[in-house]
């Protein structure tokens, strides 16, 4: 499974990317991969106040619903609306059309502290084991 | 961790294996959604092994089985088969299962995987004079074969007609070993079969579906999509959706209760309840979108809890989210406006009359054939 480069990641298997003043957050291909069939998101509303490490959305497969956590902290700036009509777009694409949120870091530093492609990709091997 | 013949089989094909009821068996294949997909519109094949198989035969096994459980079989045929209850003292509902009666005095009684050696123990605690009960789950298995297009694959598969073989009828196979049998039964709400064989027949059988099978879009179907089915299917799941304190009238099953019959364990307490009323019922409630509802999400009506959910799941047919639960019978009427509570949050919900889906396309029904 391929890790993109120019991403950053948390343990959680949330991706981040920066994106102008805003950072793109969503789930790896790790993640889909194991939640298979995904049938619902619920996303933050826009302006909410974030933290990092703290649940902001879930993700249902048709077996049980996952917290999503929020990579760093911050406002929520945009959501993914798409999602409500097509949440099988977390399967298809999750690191395009797929995304969840955007938010406005308040601590802009957070982002660059994140697991990097290589990290991650360590971690998901780990976990294979 | 038990295992299926089939093992090995669930393995190739790349399947996500999890432990159910302590048998190691496959969750997925390909995806949940896919293999059910496969089962509505085509065909799909699963094992089913781990559910336990008795023999219960003699003079005295139709009234060993008849005081154990609430329908009548002395109505049921052979050749015939029936879905029934094993009820305790209290009512309460010790499993469902589907007997087969393969003889005159003759019975074939598949029950679920956990409840096997309680089952057994049951119907031997009450065995009557003349009555032979024997546990022959060891060294044989279960393939279903279902959806639209299986009647003619199996044709192929056993080379032997089957397509007339009416829904809930069994028909013995000649040359697949001892007590082959075929049966238009199944657990997911599309036509199909269930097949009992001896593990070395059995495998035969799987390979060929899948070998022949292959170009109608016949997948392996593993336990996810099995529950997604069946609960489209508005079927009740044991230990989820009832247990031994559930009577069958509250899991809305009154029609399996043959209430004049002489005697059954749990007829007293059912007489009554059949009189009386029940307070708490099984629903079906749909959702026209949103998070899915899980077991123990609670139910609101008119601002307080009426009940709480027992299965749920996202329906693929509807395209909505879908559940079972329990609520006062006062809101247990279809059309009823109710709330489901989902992380603290109420969906509006209805209260819908079961199955969710049904098929279009249905497999003959049996001859009505009585026996005295």
């Amino acid at each position: 499974m391929m890790t993109p480069q120019g991403l950053r990641y948390t343990k959680t298997h949330e991706w981040a990317k920066q994106e102008g003043a805003d950072v793109l957050v969503g789930i790896t291909a790790h993640a889909q991969e194991e939640l298979r069939d995904v049938v619902y998101v619920e996303l933050p509303p826009v302006g909410k106040a974030v933290k990092q490490g703290e649940p902001v959305a879930v993700v249902e497969s048709v077996k049980a619903a996952f917290d999503i956590y929020a990579p760093l902290s911050g406002t929520v700036a945009r959501v993914n609306e798409t999602l409500s009509k097509s949440p099988q777009l977390v399967n298809q694409d999750c690191y395009g059309t797929g995304w969840f949120f955007a938010i406005t870091p308040s601590q802009p530093s957070e982002l660059s502290a994140l697991m990097s492609p290589d990290d991650y990709t360590k971690l998901i091997q780990a976990d294979a084991h | 961790m038990n295992k299926t013949a089939f093992h090995a089989e669930h393995l190739r094909l790349g399947a996500k294996m999890t432990d159910f009821h302590g048998w190691d068996m496959p969750l997925y294949y390909t995806s949940i959604l896919d293999e059910h997909t496969s089962v509505r519109t085509a065909a799909g094949i699963f094992d089913i092994s781990h559910m336990g198989q008795a023999w219960v035969s003699g003079p005295g096994s139709l009234q060993t089985l008849n005081e154990l459980i609430v329908s009548d079989l002395a109505q049921v045929g052979e050749g015939r088969a029936c879905y029934t209850l094993l009820t305790n003292p209290r009512g309460g509902i010790v499993d469902d299962l589907i007997i087969y009666r393969v003889g005159a005095q003759e019975f074939l009684v598949i029950v679920n995987c956990a409840n096997r050696r309680k089952d057994v123990a049951w119907i031997v605690e009450h065995q009557r004079p003349g009555t032979r009960v024997g546990d022959i789950s060891l060294g044989r298995s279960i393939l279903a074969i279902q959806g639209p297009q299986v009647a003619p694959l199996l044709e192929q598969v056993l080379e032997t007609p089957v397509s007339g073989l009416g829904r809930f009828s069994a028909m013995h196979l000649s040359g697949w070993g001892s007590r082959a049998w075929l049966a238009r039964t199944g657990y997911t709400g599309s036509d199909g079969f269930e097949v009992f064989l001896e593990d070395a027949p059995a495998l035969r059988v799987w390979k060929r579906c899948l070998e022949l099978g292959a170009p109608l879009g016949l997948k392996a179907i593993g336990l996810g999509a099995r529950d997604t089915l069946r609960l489209e299917a508005g079927l009740r799941l044991y230990g989820t959706d009832m247990d031994d304190a559930t009577t069958p009238y509250e899991a809305d099953l009154g029609w399996t209760v043959a209430i004049n019959k002489p005697s059954f364990i749990g007829k007293d307490v059912l007489v009554n309840q059949k009189t009386a009323g029940v307070t708490k019922r099984l629903v079906g409630i749909e959702l026209p979108e949103g998070p899915v509802p899980r077991t123990g999400c609670a139910l609101m009506a008119g601002g307080r809890q009426v009940g709480s959910v027992t299965s749920g799941t996202f329906s693929l047919m509807l395209h909505k989210p879908i559940g079972l639960g329990y609520v006062e019978t006062r809101a247990a009427s279809p059309g009823t406006a109710v709330q489901v509570m989902i992380r603290s949050k109420a969906y509006p919900a209805t209260v819908v009359k079961l199955p969710f889906w049904r098929a279009q396309q249905r497999a003959p029904e049996a001859i009505a054939s009585k026996r005295g």
